[in-house]
């Protein structure tokens, strides 16, 4: 069987920007996968060519072994876009029905509607919906069809905390379901919550594929927190993995956080606010893309 | 064994509910639905009840006259503003992004407007006819009726790709103007709305050529009036205005796609 979905050493260019420089990923049926990276990346590129949606400058780009706008695959992918539109004027019962009747076998539509939560709008007009609201549709449109693989681009994006808790819930219920799925994000701890498998993209090249335990096991180190006023060039020569100063709070991802906490007192740097924990996914991806960076 | 497990959904009654879908899009939005059943209308009352049983043939009252250049203006109306409206703004909000990822056939997606546009293009007729019966006291033969009615429908038909061609060229704010701008001086120039004797020299010399020209001979035709040269060659042009079209609304579409999906 050939995989669900699968990059081939794809590149993308769009004019001169080369948004994917030879990127080979494959995904299994039954994967749970999260494609990491800052804004730019190229996740949105890699699931675009994935879907057909844009078609790879070299490379290939496929779905169950064909050619992702082959309407054979498309039947068993089910898609959630950032940025796309529905008519406004339809209510949600109908546009889930519209969406069922792309698919070979659907699931029912009050399944899907429960499935987003939506049972209260199920006769609202788009236009009625809140943005998150909105969002859940869309999730319902890209479940409705009982999809074997579902894409995710950016699901959580623009939400508040509540309303991104319970809808990382509702893919949760997907994966239950013993799906394959295949959503970006740039929030770490959705990658963590959901994933059984993390791709880091930095600069349209992945430069990180393994569960997420195992990435945060390459940052085995602490991450200090302390208050202070100092730059960058204060902390040459000390033993840091990475770090972040935004004002006046520092943070820093170490595996010898003693020494470097007895050589900053020893330049003499006034420190407040002091905290050392162990490093989670967000500080293994800073130092991650942060090392990139020095290359 | 892969082969085996792929299935696709079955295309009728996807065509049905994306048909209605459609149908739905247009029929909640009043500006659309009341401009194009009751503009028509509205014309036939001002211009066309008040002189309706003048003679302006041998046998061809005004009211039967205006009657079949309403009939071709609504329906060609309908086509363009249905299409070129639609493509446009679902255009603007990036339906088509999130469509084109389903397993929905383009062709659905176009046969599903076709059909909705021609429905409502009937449901124009429907709303006309009875008015013009009535208020216009036309008396035609049910022959007739039914010869304008099916001449108006089929011959709408490159007005379809003209209203696609326009969807994929402007964009979702400036389609509602560019048509106006082609449709209603053409309409005009036709002799849709005043004999063309009316008109200025020089676009009496022009509207022969129009295709609105020859859709509105055809209407005219159906209902007994004379008509230069003869209705084959009135579709002939029709025709190769729709060919043209097609090809024109084809090359558009191909130009967003390698744009927007390459």
């Amino acid at each position: 069987m050939p995989p669900a979905a699968q990059l081939i050493d794809a590149t993308k260019k769009y004019g001169s920007v080369e948004a994917l420089k030879g990127v080979s990923i494959d995904i299994e049926l039954g994967d749970v996968v999260a494609m990491l990276g800052p804004n730019g990346a190229g996740k949105t590129t890699s699931i675009s060519l994935l879907l057909g949606l844009r078609k790879p400058t070299s490379g290939k780009a496929l779905l169950f072994g064909l050619k992702p706008d082959d309407l054979n695959a498309r039947s068993r992918v089910g898609v959630m876009l950032q940025e796309s539109g529905i008519p406004t004027v339809l209510k949600v019962r109908e546009l889930v029905d519209l969406f069922r009747s792309y698919y070979p076998k659907p699931m029912a539509r009050d399944r899907a509607i429960a499935m987003a939560g939506l049972e209260e709008k199920a006769n609202a007009q788009v236009k009625e919906l809140s943005g998150g609201q909105k969002q859940r549709l869309y999730f319902a449109l890209a479940v409705c069809g009982d999809p074997d693989v579902l894409f995710l681009d950016e699901p959580t994006v623009g939400m508040d905390v509540e309303g991104r808790r319970s809808f990382i819930e509702r893919i949760a219920e997907f994966i239950q379901m013993g799906r394959t799925v295949v959503l970006t994000t740039h929030y770490l701890e959705e990658a963590d919550q959901l994933a059984k498998r993390v791709i880091v993209i930095d600069r349209g090249v992945v430069i990180a594929d393994a569960s997420p335990q195992e990435i945060k096991s390459r940052v085995a180190g602490k991450r200090v927190r302390f208050v202070a006023a100092l730059t960058e060039k204060d902390l040459e020569g000390l033993p840091v993995s990475a770090s972040t100063i935004q004002d006046h709070s520092v943070q820093l991802l170490t595996n010898q956080p003693e020494a470097v906490l007895r050589e900053l007192f020893r330049r003499g740097v006034d420190i407040s606010d002091l905290e050392v924990a162990g490093a989670d996914l967000e500080d293994a991806f800073i130092s991650l893309t942060t090392h990139k960076a020095d290359d | 064994m892969a082969t085996a497990t792929m299935r696709r959904a079955p295309v009728w009654p996807m065509l049905r509910l994306q048909t209605w879908a459609e149908f739905l899009k247009l029929w909640r939005v009043p500006a659309f639905t009341l401009t194009s059943l009751f503009l028509p209308v509205m014309f036939y009352a001002f211009i066309g009840v008040g002189q309706s049983s003048q003679r302006i043939f041998p046998n061809v009252t005004f009211g039967a006259y205006f009657l079949a250049s309403m009939a071709v203006y609504s329906v060609a109306n309908v086509m363009i503003f249905s299409f070129g409206i639609s493509v446009a703004t679902e255009r603007g909000m990036k339906m088509d992004v999130l469509q084109r990822a389903t397993p929905m056939p383009p062709l659905v997606y176009l046969l599903s407007k076709c059909i909705t546009a021609l429905f409502f293009a009937a449901l124009t007729l429907a709303v006309l006819f009875p008015f013009a019966y009535i208020a216009g006291n036309v008396r035609l033969d049910p022959s007739a009726w039914v010869t304008l009615a099916s001449r108006v429908l089929l011959g709408s038909l490159p007005f379809i790709a003209l209203g696609f061609a326009i969807g994929y060229l402007s964009g979702p704010n400036s389609a509602i103007a560019v048509i106006n701008l082609i449709y209603l001086p053409t309409a005009f120039a036709s002799g849709l709305f005043f004999p063309k004797q009316l008109l200025p020299q020089f676009i009496q010399q022009i509207a022969p050529y129009l295709p609105l020209h020859f859709f509105g001979q055809l209407g005219w035709d159906a209902i007994g009036a004379p008509t230069d040269g003869t209705v084959t060659t009135d579709w002939l042009y029709l025709a190769a205005y729709g060919v043209f079209f097609f090809a024109v609304a084809l090359w558009a579409y191909r130009r967003e796609e390698s744009r927007k999906f390459t």
